[in-house]
C-alpha cells in the first residue's frame, strides 16, 4: 500500500523535521532570553507524525489543530518568519497578533481554527469533512488532538456524526501521555481515562482505528495514506493514535531545554547523549529517522549536518526577523471582531 | 402581502434562502421533520435531506460542526430548539464561533446563523423557558437579533442568513402563532436598526421581543390617561441603534426599559448605562426598567403568569417615570 | 497582624475548611493556576489523603459530578481552572446547579464551590481570558463572590464553603502576590456587604476583584491632583449590596465603575443602571465605565494592553467625571 520515500522525499521529511525541532528548540531560548511569548507548548518529540502526515495532504485539505499546533503548520509550508511574529505577538504575524501561539492559523494553507480548548477543534474538522462533503470537493479534513480530548462529551458527538454520515474525516489523536508525570511534579496529566487504549472507545462507532508508534514516519504514512484513501472514496472518517514519550523538556508547565539541544550526531554517535537522557533520545523519533537515513545510505553525516545547519541559519534569520519586527497599533485590537 | 403567523414566516424566510443561494443548509435536530414547532415544514421535500440535516442529539458538536463548515465557505442555519440547550453548546459558540474570525487575524469568516426559541410560555419551568440574550450580547463577535412579529421574523432571519458574521436570531415561543402581514417574497431588514411601533411625546418605552406586544397594550391604556407613549423596538440588540433612542428620549426626557428576562446584568442594564451616558442632560427623571424577577422560571401557571412582566406592571412603571412616585 | 500573601492566605482558607468540615473534598486542584505558588497545595494534597482529586479533562462530568456530590451531602470545592473552560460546564452550573433548589420547591440544595481564574492573564488569548460573572448573574441561583485582598479570600472561600447555595468563588491570578493583614484563625465575610476599601468624598469607584487593587493604585495618584476617590469593593455581585454603594453615591455624587469583563451587558454595566435608577437625584454627572473594550481578547501584547482597564485608564475617567 505504502510507496516507499525517494531520496529527494526522504531527505525532505528530515527537513522539516528539522525544522519544526528546532523552531522549538529557538523559541524557548528566546523566552529564557526574557521576551515575552506568553504559555506555549511544545511538539518536540512528536514530529515525526506531523511531518510524515501532512506530507501527504494534497493542496485543498484542511487541517484543524490545537495549542501544540507550531509542527502541524511547518510541516504545512507556514513561513517560520511570519509564525514567529504571530508568537511574538507583531503586525507581520499571520494573525496580526490576534491569536499568538495559542491560535496561529494559516487559512490559506487550509488550516480552520487552531483552538486552544480540549476538544474545541474536533467538531470544526468534522464541520469541515461535512461541508467538503456538501461542495463535493475532494477535500480531507484532518483534526490533530491529543489524548486528553478523548474525555470531553464533544468528542464522542464528533466521531458519532462523522461516522453516520460518513465524513471525510481523519481524526489523528497524538497521544503523548507516555512518560508524562502528572501535575504533582510540576506537570500537565497524562491520560485519564478508564479505556485501557484509546481506540476501544472508537471501534463501537464502526470508525477503523489503529495506534501506530508516532516515531516511526513509515508507520505514520502507512495508516495516513490508508485513511486518506478511505476517506476520498467515500468510506468516511478513520481515527489513528500515534504514539510518542513525553519530551523531558515539557516537564516544567514552561517548557525548557533540559536535554540541551539535539545534537543530529546523536544518531551515529550514541555516546554523545547525555546520560540522563539516553531513554528518552533512543525514541526519539527524529534522531531514530536519522539513523534509519545514514543506515539505508540515503544521506551521509556531512549531508545532514549541512541541512541541519542550513535550517539553523534560516530559523536565526527568521527569529531576528521577528523580534525586530514592530508591534501592531494597539488601536488595531478593535478590528476584525465582525466580517 | 400575505398574512402569515410567524413561524411561517421564518419556514418561508429559510424556504427562499435555501432557494437563492446553494451555500444555505439547514442542520439540526429534528429540523428534516419539520423541527418541533414547524419553522423547517416542507424544506427536507423541497430541499433535500443533503441540505435540510437531521441531527444526533448534540448541541456542541453541531454548533462546532456549523462553525467548521461556515470557515469552509457554507452559510448554515442551525436550530437549537431551546435557548436552555445552548448550554451544551457555549464552549463551540462562544469560544470558536464568535472568536476564530478575530483569532485568526480577518483571515477566517463564519456566515454562521444560529436559530434558536425562548421565553416563558407554555409552563416549561426551569430549564426550557430562559431568556439569555444578554449572554450573546456580552461574547464579542456575535450578532444579536430578537424579532417580535411575522414580518421581521422574516426579514431579520433573511439578513442575518446574509451576514458575513456569527448572527443569533432569537425567537419567541409564545410569538410562533402571532399573525401579522408579510412582505411577498425577498424582504430583508438591515441588521442594527430600531423599528417605531407608536409615536408618542410623554415617554419613550423600548421593548424587546414579545414585550414589544404588551408596551403598546400599555401605550393604549395609557393614552386613555392621557400619556402618550412613544415605543420602540430594537429589534437588533447588537448592533444596538442607540441614535434612534437617543433621539425619542430627547423628545420625551423620560425612558422605559422591558423585556422578559431578568434584569441582573442584563439588555436592559446595558441600554439603561448607554443611554445615561449618552443623554444624561435630557433626562426629566430616572430610567426605570422592567424585567422579570430574580428568579428561575416556575412551571406552574399561576406563577409563570406571575413571573413573565405583564401589562399591568409596565404600567404602573411608566406612569411612575411620568408622573413621579 | 501577620501580613501574609493572597496565594498563602487561599490555602490557608482551603486547610481550614477541610479541617474543620470533612465533607468538604477538592475535585481538581490547580487553584493557584500555574503560579509559582501552587507547590503550596502540596500540603493539602499530603494532609488530606482522598479528599484531594485529579479528574479527567471533562468540566461538564465534573461539574455535574459535583453539583451531584453536593445534593448527597458533601461539599465539594470544584476547581475549573481557567474561567474559559467554564463554558463546558455550563449545562450543569447554569440548569442544575442553579435551578436545583428552586425547581424543587425547596426540597433539594446543591452547596456546591465552583472555583475559576477569570481575566486578563497576560497573552492568554481569546480563549483564556474570559470574565464570565456578568453571565452568571444573569442566571438566578448562583451566588457569586470575587475576593480582592488576601483577607477578603480566606473569609469569602470559608464562607462559600459554609453556604447552602451554590457558589462560583471568581479568582484572579494576577491578586496571588498582593500582601496584606489576614486572621490566623478560620473566619467567614458574609455575602452581601461590600466594602469601602478607600474612603474619600469626590468620587465613588465601584469595582470588584484585581479591578479594587487598580482603582486603589488610581486613586493614590489622585490624590496629588487633589482629588479624593472612595473606593467600594463589592466582594460579592449575588447578594449585591445595594446600599453601600448608594450611600457612597450620595456623598460623593459621583460614579466610575470597573470592571474586567467586557463592557456590553458586563459588571458595570448593572451597576450603572442601578446607580442612575436609584441613585439618580445623587448624582452630578453620569455614571462612567471603564471595562475591557468588546473585542475578543487579543494575543500581541500592546493590544491586549489597548483593551484592558487599565490603573492610567481610571485615572483618566476620574479626572473627566470630575470636569
Amino acid at each position: 500500500m505504502t510507496s516507499e520515500l525517494n531520496q529527494q522525499e526522504a531527505m525532505e521529511l528530515l527537513r522539516t523535521m528539522l525544522l519544526i525541532r528546532r523552531f522549538e528548540e529557538g523559541l524557548i531560548q528566546t523566552q529564557k532570553s526574557g521576551i515575552s511569548i506568553g504559555h506555549f507548548h511544545v511538539y518536540i518529540g512528536q514530529e515525526c507524525t506531523g511531518a510524515a502526515a501532512i506530507a501527504l495532504l494534497e493542496p485543498q485539505d484542511k487541517i484543524a489543530t490545537t495549542h501544540r499546533n507550531h509542527g502541524h503548520l511547518l510541516a504545512r509550508g507556514a513561513d517560520p518568519r511570519r509564525l514567529y511574529a504571530e508568537i511574538l505577538g507583531k503586525a507581520a504575524g499571520y494573525n496580526k497578533g490576534k491569536g499568538g501561539t495559542l491560535h496561529a492559523t494559516v487559512a490559506g494553507l487550509g488550516f480552520l481554527s487552531t483552538s486552544a480548548l480540549v476538544g474545541g477543534a474536533v467538531p470544526l474538522a468534522v464541520g469541515a469533512g461535512f461541508a467538503a462533503k456538501q461542495l463535493g470537493e475532494r477535500c480531507v479534513s484532518v483534526g490533530f488532538f491529543g489524548d486528553g480530548v478523548l474525555e470531553e462529551g464533544v468528542f464522542f458527538e464528533s466521531l458519532n456524526m462523522a461516522s453516520l454520515w460518513k465524513l471525510p474525516v481523519v481524526f489523528m489523536c497524538e497521544n503523548n501521555s507516555a512518560g508524562a508525570l502528572g501535575q504533582s511534579a510540576g506537570e500537565y496529566p497524562g491520560s485519564t481515562i478508564a479505556t485501557k487504549q484509546l481506540i476501544d472507545v472508537v471501534a463501537p462507532f464502526g470508525v477503523p482505528a489503529s495506534a501506530v508508534d508516532g516515531g516511526d514516519p513509515r508507520a505514520v504514512r502507512d495508516v495516513t495514506q490508508q485513511a486518506l484513501a478511505r476517506a476520498r472514496n467515500g468510506g468516511g472518517p478513520t481515527f489513528i493514535e500515534a504514539r510518542t514519550v513525553r519530551w523531558p523538556g515539557s516537564r516544567p508547565l514552561w517548557p525548557e531545554l533540559s536535554t540541551g539541544e539535539t545534537d543530529v550526531a546523536f544518531a551515529w554517535e550514541p555516546d554523545r547523549i547525555p546520560m540522563a537522557h539516553r531513554d528518552w533520545f533512543a525514541n526519539d523519533g527524529l534522531i531514530r529517522y536519522v539513523r534509519q537515513l545514514f543506515d539505508a545510505k540515503l544521506a551521509n553525516t556531512k549531508e545532514i549536518l549541512a541541512l541541519d545547519a542550513t535550517v539553523r541559519a534560516d530559523l536565526a534569520k527568521a527569529m531576528r526577523f521577528a523580534i525586530e519586527a514592530p508591534y501592531p497599533d494597539p488601536a488595531s485590537a478593535l478590528d476584525d471582531v465582525f466580517a | 402581502m400575505a398574512e402569515l403567523t410567524y413561524i411561517e414566516a421564518i419556514n418561508s424566510a429559510l424556504r427562499e434562502e435555501l432557494a437563492r443561494d446553494r451555500g444555505v443548509y439547514v442542520i439540526g435536530e429534528d429540523v428534516a421533520l419539520g423541527g418541533p414547532f414547524g419553522a423547517t415544514k416542507g424544506l427536507a421535500a423541497e430541499f433535500g435531506e443533503r441540505r435540510v440535516v437531521n441531527t444526533p442529539i448534540s448541541e456542541g458538536a453541531i454548533m462546532g460542526l456549523a462553525t467548521g463548515a461556515a470557515a469552509m465557505g457554507l452559510r448554515p442555519v442551525i436550530e437549537v430548539m431551546f435557548v436552555d440547550f445552548i448550554t451544551l453548546a457555549m464552549d463551540q459558540l462562544v469560544n470558536h464561533a464568535a472568536k476564530l474570525h478575530y483569532m485568526s487575524g480577518g483571515q477566517l469568516g463564519i456566515p454562521l446563523t444560529v436559530r434558536v426559541q425562548q421565553g416563558a410560555a407554555g409552563n416549561g419551568g426551569a430549564q426550557h423557558s430562559q431568556s439569555l440574550e444578554a449572554w450573546f450580547i456580552h461574547v464579542p463577535g456575535l450578532k444579536v437579533v430578537m424579532p417580535s412579529n411575522p414580518a421581521d421574523a422574516k426579514g431579520l432571519l433573511t439578513a442575518a442568513i446574509r451576514d458575513d458574521s456569527p448572527v443569533i436570531c432569537i425567537e419567541h415561543r409564545a410569538l410562533y402563532w402571532t399573525r401579522g402581514e408579510v412582505p411577498d417574497g425577498e424582504h430583508t431588514i438591515p441588521i442594527g436598526r430600531a423599528a417605531l411601533r407608536r409615536p408618542g411625546k410623554d415617554v419613550t418605552l423600548v421593548a424587546t421581543s414579545r414585550m414589544v406586544e404588551v408596551a403598546l397594550e400599555v401605550a393604549g391604556t395609557l393614552a386613555n390617561e392621557g400619556i402618550e407613549v412613544e415605543v420602540i423596538d430594537p429589534r437588533s440588540l447588537l448592533p444596538l441603534d442607540l441614535d434612534t433612542i437617543t433621539a425619542s428620549l430627547r423628545k420625551t426626557g423620560r425612558l422605559v426599559i422591558a423585556h422578559e428576562a431578568v434584569e441582573g446584568a442584563g439588555f436592559g442594564a446595558e441600554l439603561l448605562a448607554q443611554v445615561q451616558e449618552a443623554a444624561f442632560d435630557y433626562l426629566d427623571a430616572p430610567i426605570a426598567r422592567v424585567g422579570a424577577p430574580f428568579a428561575p422560571v416556575p412551571a406552574s401557571p399561576v406563577l409563570e403568569q406571575a413571573f413573565v412582566p405583564g401589562a399591568e406592571r409596565l404600567a404602573g412603571a411608566v406612569r411612575k417615570v411620568v408622573l413621579g412616585a | 497582624m501577620r501580613e501574609i500573601t493572597y496565594a498563602e492566605a487561599k490555602v490557608e482558607a482551603l486547610r481550614d475548611v477541610m479541617r474543620a468540615d470533612r465533607r468538604v473534598c477538592l475535585i481538581g486542584s490547580y487553584f493557584l493556576g500555574l503560579s509559582p505558588r501552587r507547590v503550596l497545595l502540596e500540603d493539602i494534597r499530603k494532609e488530606f489523603p482522598g479528599r484531594v482529586f485529579d479528574p479527567p479533562i471533562s468540566e461538564g462530568g465534573v461539574c455535574g459530578l459535583a453539583v451531584g456530590a453536593a445534593m448527597a451531602g458533601l461539599r465539594p470545592i470544584v476547581d475549573v481552572t481557567t474561567a474559559s473552560f467554564l463554558f463546558h460546564g455550563f449545562p450543569q452550573v447554569i440548569n442544575e446547579a442553579a435551578n436545583v433548589r428552586y425547581m424543587s420547591g425547596g426540597q433539594l440544595s446543591a452547596p456546591v464551590v465552583f472555583h475559576i481564574l477569570h481575566g486578563l492573564r497576560g497573552g492568554g488569548a481569546a480563549q483564556h481570558s474570559h470574565s464570565p460573572q456578568a453571565m452568571l448573574w444573569n442566571t438566578p441561583g448562583l451566588e457569586i463572590a470575587l475576593p480582592a485582598s488576601p483577607r477578603d479570600v480566606k473569609g469569602l472561600l470559608a464562607e462559600a464553603v459554609h453556604s447552602d447555595n451554590p457558589t462560583i468563588v471568581v479568582d484572579h491570578a494576577r491578586l496571588f502576590e498582593v500582601k496584606g493583614e489576614v486572621p490566623e484563625e478560620l473566619f467567614s465575610i458574609p455575602f452581601g456587604r461590600a466594602e469601602v476599601k478607600r474612603n474619600g468624598r469626590d468620587v465613588t469607584i465601584v469595582a470588584s476583584s484585581l479591578m479594587v487593587q487598580r482603582a486603589l493604585e488610581a486613586a493614590g495618584t489622585a490624590v496629588a491632583e487633589g482629588i479624593d476617590a472612595e473606593v467600594v469593593d463589592l466582594r460579592t455581585l449575588v447578594p449585591l449590596d445595594k446600599q453601600t454603594v448608594l450611600t457612597s453615591i450620595a456623598k460623593t455624587g459621583r460614579l466610575v465603575v470597573v470592571d474586567e469583563c467586557h463592557r456590553s451587558c458586563g459588571v458595570a454595566a448593572e451597576i450603572a443602571a442601578l446607580a442612575a435608577e436609584e441613585g439618580f437625584s445623587q448624582l452630578k454627572a453620569p455614571v462612567k465605565r471603564v471595562a475591557t473594550l468588546d473585542v475578543p481578547v487579543p494575543f500581541s501584547q500592546p493590544l491586549e494592553r489597548y483593551i484592558e482597564p487599565t490603573a492610567e485608564k481610571i485615572l483618566a475617567t476620574i479626572r473627566e467625571i470630575m470636569r
